[in-house]
């Protein structure tokens, strides 16, 4: 009864994909060069130039072969950076970003008409994914396990990462790499329940809950993301990243005790471009739940927060997030 | 004398072509069989990259699924034609398109020299063998296996539950005793010979054509008949994961897989670029002469198959979240829980702190704050003392801070007024050790400033509260080690417990008590319990406390530390 629903609810998201594709105006459209095995990265952004040719260069580094962004009418040259890059294609739109649902309409579609069948990463421009070996092992390693394993999507849960000392000490300069400045996080204060209607895991914690709603956690920002999926024309995502249709994707942990294979994906978000971005977003107000999250942290930043505290944890590798049970090799060896 | 590779094929055709050529230069005799689902236009390039080497050849092309009898007919046929087109080969070496030589092949050829009629087969009784996929083992052998297992799942289940419930029972050839082993073997010319010149062999392969994995059995069996030396392990390193499918070897293999010593290793994955330029390298030929040994890949492997399905007790993380009951651990580590301690005494996390190796923390839970270990507000792994935090999910608080502080035991004082949802998952969780003083809430009832209707709301909620949990630790339920004390019996006697309960949580000397913690006076306690009954409150939890003070000798110099013994 209930994945009857589920379907009509996935069709409902497809049909509204399909009715947004016409927000979207091509700018660079180079995926005819798309080879069948390729992987897919996808991302909406809005003035992120400053940030996009370490991102960039992360994922190539990794293995990504093809970038698909959603340009969100960027004023500060992110399109243009973007449109002259080989192995990017780029649409624009001015239209609404909350009402194409926080851009999942856009990626949705995108997806839908060039993602078939290849593995794609829906990050955004400050998420970058970390994996078991990914220090010895590329992207394509992983997805080919995947695939041996019959396993269709993969689990990497948000991490916030962020600087000793106020946001602005230390200035982020292009092609940096974020976590040089933001190298902490909080390894262990996580709270997890199921969502019984998707099926996926709710996570909230880490610094901004700490920090940033410490008297409202249920406000607190979700954290659980589904980023690599070995798309199918049927799937959508319902909410960011967080689920998606057909609910058996979001069953990335197991319930009987064992670990699933799963990876992390580090939030830089906390860099001295934030407050600026703060502002503007809370401005716009195309966010989540009114906003509620950037009126929280405009709130907060006014005091320059130093979200650092002597437990934090200092940034090693995948091994280390591992070891503290933030992610987990799983089977994979 | 030499050793030959029969050599099955469907993918990553470019690295096949690496390995086959290898073996070839080494004057190896190769036949490749190519799985019949490769294009043409692969096939043939794939044939004409290895046309120089005059000893590959390719055998009779069979389509190939997983599991079923086309894998034993391609290597019938490639063995057949091994064997006939190279006469000198004395050795047979079974091997697939993912395998990679890790020692020199003259090392190979001086070993397979040495044991001349020794055929390297794992060969296991159906009984022995722990792995095995789908719950078959012995039915493997006595059902009949005509859908594929890998696109006709529901129809394989199907006919498999069919069969069973029928009873139908397949004959066994008479003189067969059913083995399995891994399907990688190496066999001597004559045992091989035997097995495929065999006139019996029709039949065997009827029979074997419908049994389950046959790559599995046909030779592993076969070989039990017609020869008695065999070394029942594989050549080959190849391990298996829980769902049956091999492990992937990749470049930060490499170390490991040197040190293994085997001969050859599968699965590899074709990009491991490392791995396929260091193992097939001519000057990686380092000859050591050791015997294959491949321990330390097994524990990680093993450890890998632990991880998968078992996990790690007491973690609850983004793909580890088991249901009710799966828990394997509800907590990471050792836990002790003291309710009703720090009301008695004054100075008792002070104390316990000395007494034992532990961190010692106030209420964990109160209604304030998250009281920490040295009034920290925020403790491992970034857990803040926010009490709307803590409570918005305070299972997770508590497993959190456990797992956070794996290595060093905790201890937190817990009362009545405190976060009640806490209370099930501690009486549950068989690494606590709750230590109760019940009706102890009181005390502090009984030296506050409140109005005595107040005090008295207050004391019927906590007593309330109270009854509850205490029946939930002596629930059926319960796995923690509880001792519950009345308030009374306490006081009578409180170095007794103390020395229980420290024993209990692994005192560092192990010697009697020589300092006990200050507790508080009470002497008109016994007035105020009186006076809650007066108001038409029972009191009960604290035991048969006395109206005039009996336990007033040992109070009357509350404020010193006292000796026993």
């Amino acid at each position: 009864m209930r994945s009857y629903q589920l379907r009509w609810v996935r069709k409902r998201w497809r049909v509204r994909a399909l009715r947004k594709r016409r927000e979207l105006s091509s700018v660079v459209d180079r995926t005819e060069t798309i080879k069948p095995h390729d992987i897919l990265v996808m991302s909406t952004l809005r003035n992120e130039r400053i940030r996009l040719p370490f991102f960039l260069s992360y994922y190539r580094e990794l293995g990504v072969n093809h970038f698909i962004f959603v340009d969100n009418d960027s004023d500060d040259g992110s399109r243009e950076y973007l449109a002259d890059q080989p192995d990017v294609s780029v649409w624009t739109t001015k239209a609404s970003y909350k009402r194409a649902r926080f851009g999942a309409d856009w990626l949705n579609w995108l997806a839908r008409k060039h993602a078939h069948n290849h593995w794609v990463l829906t990050v955004d421009p400050d998420e970058f994914f970390v994996y078991p070996f990914s220090d010895t092992r590329n992207l394509r390693a992983l997805t080919d396990w995947l695939d041996a394993s019959s396993i269709k999507s993969f689990g990497a849960m948000l991490l916030d990462m962020y600087p000793k000392g106020t946001l602005d000490a230390q200035p982020y300069h292009e092609g940096q790499n974020p976590f040089e400045i933001a190298c902490w996080f909080d390894a262990g204060n996580y709270m997890i329940s199921k969502n019984p209607r998707f099926g996926n895991l709710w996570i909230q914690g880490g610094p901004r809950a700490r920090a940033f709603f410490p008297d409202n956690p249920a406000r607190a920002p979700a954290l659980n993301k589904i980023p690599l999926v070995k798309w199918h024309r049927a799937y959508t995502y319902v909410s960011s990243t967080h689920n998606l249709l057909p609910r058996g994707l979001n069953l990335v942990y197991d319930e009987w005790g064992g670990e699933k294979a799963s990876g992390v994906l580090l939030h830089a978000k906390f860099l001295s471009t934030f407050g600026h971005k703060a502002e503007e977003e809370l401005e716009r107000r195309q966010h989540y739940a009114a906003s509620h999250e950037y009126r929280a942290y405009a709130e907060k930043l006014k005091d320059n927060p130093d979200l650092w505290c002597n437990w934090s944890e200092k940034y090693i590798n995948w091994r280390q997030l591992e070891i503290l049970g933030l992610m987990s090799k799983g089977n994979w060896a | 004398m030499s050793v030959g590779f029969v050599m099955l094929v469907h993918t990553a055709l470019d690295r096949a072509e690496q390995v086959a050529r290898h073996w070839a230069r080494h004057d190896c005799p190769v036949v490749i069989h190519v799985d019949r689902k490769v294009k043409r236009h692969d096939h043939a390039a794939f044939v004409d990259s290895l046309s120089d080497l005059e000893n590959v050849r390719f055998s009779p092309r069979f389509s190939c699924e997983w599991g079923t009898w086309s894998l034993v007919e391609a290597s019938q046929a490639a063995s057949e034609m091994l064997l006939k087109e190279f006469a000198d080969v004395r050795h047979v070496f079974l091997a697939s398109g993912s395998c990679l030589p890790l020692r020199p092949v003259q090392e190979l050829k001086d070993y397979l020299a040495e044991r001349p009629m020794t055929n390297f087969i794992e060969s296991v009784t159906t009984e022995d063998v722990p792995w095995t996929v789908g719950g078959l083992d012995e039915e493997r052998f006595t059902l009949r296996f005509p859908f594929s297992w890998k696109r006709q799942r529901r129809l394989f289940d199907a006919y498999v539950r069919l069969q069973r419930r029928l009873q139908i029972s397949r004959k066994i050839p008479d003189g067969l005793v059913p083995h399995l082993g891994s399907q990688w073997w190496c066999l001597t010319r004559q045992t091989l010979t035997a097995i495929l010149e065999d006139p019996d062999r029709p039949t065997y392969d009827k029979y074997f054509s419908r049994v389950w994995i046959p790559d599995e059995s046909y030779y592993q069996t076969l070989v039990r008949l017609y020869s008695t030396n065999i070394e029942s392990r594989s050549l080959t390193l190849s391990k298996f994961d829980f769902q049956g499918k091999p492990h992937i070897f990749y470049d930060d293999h490499m170390q490991l897989l040197r040190r293994s010593d085997c001969f050859v290793a599968r699965k590899i994955w074709p990009n491991a670029n490392k791995l396929y330029d260091g193992f097939l390298s001519e000057n990686a030929a380092i000859m050591t002469g050791a015997e294959p040994n491949p321990g330390k890949i097994d524990r990680i492997f093993s450890k890998a198959v632990e991880r998968r399905t078992k996990g790690r007790p007491g973690l609850y993380m983004q793909s580890r979240f088991p249901n009710d009951g799966w828990e394997n651990g509800l907590t990471s580590a050792p836990y002790a829980v003291f309710e009703g301690f720090s009301e008695l005494f004054e100075d008792f996390e002070d104390w316990l702190a000395r007494m034992v190796g532990a961190r010692v923390h106030g209420h964990l839970f109160a209604p304030e704050r998250a009281e920490f270990a040295g009034g920290q507000s925020v403790f491992a792994g970034a857990l803040s003392d926010s009490a709307k935090l803590r409570d918005y999910n305070p299972e997770a608080f508590l497993t959190s801070l456990i797992w956070n502080t794996r290595g060093e035991r905790q201890c937190f004082q817990y009362s009545p007024r405190d976060t009640k949802d806490i209370g099930w998952l501690i009486a549950k969780d068989a690494n606590a050790t709750i230590s109760v003083i019940s009706g102890a809430w009181a005390v502090p009832l009984f030296y506050s400033n409140a109005n005595f209707s107040d005090i008295r709301k207050e004391a019927a909620r906590l007593q309330k509260i109270e009854a509850e949990h205490l029946d939930a630790l002596r629930s059926f339920y319960a796995k923690a080690r509880v001792r519950i004390w009345t308030l009374a019996d306490f006081v009578e006697n409180p170095m007794e417990p103390l020395q229980t309960v420290i024993d209990e949580l692994g005192n560092r000397t192990l010697h009697r008590l020589t300092e006990a913690p200050r507790m508080v006076s009470l002497e008109g306690f016994g007035q105020f319990l009186q006076n809650l009954k007066n108001q038409g409150m029972h009191p009960h939890l604290m035991g048969d406390f006395p109206m005039s003070n009996t336990v007033e000798r040992n109070q009357k110099k509350p404020r010193k530390p006292y000796l026993v013994n």
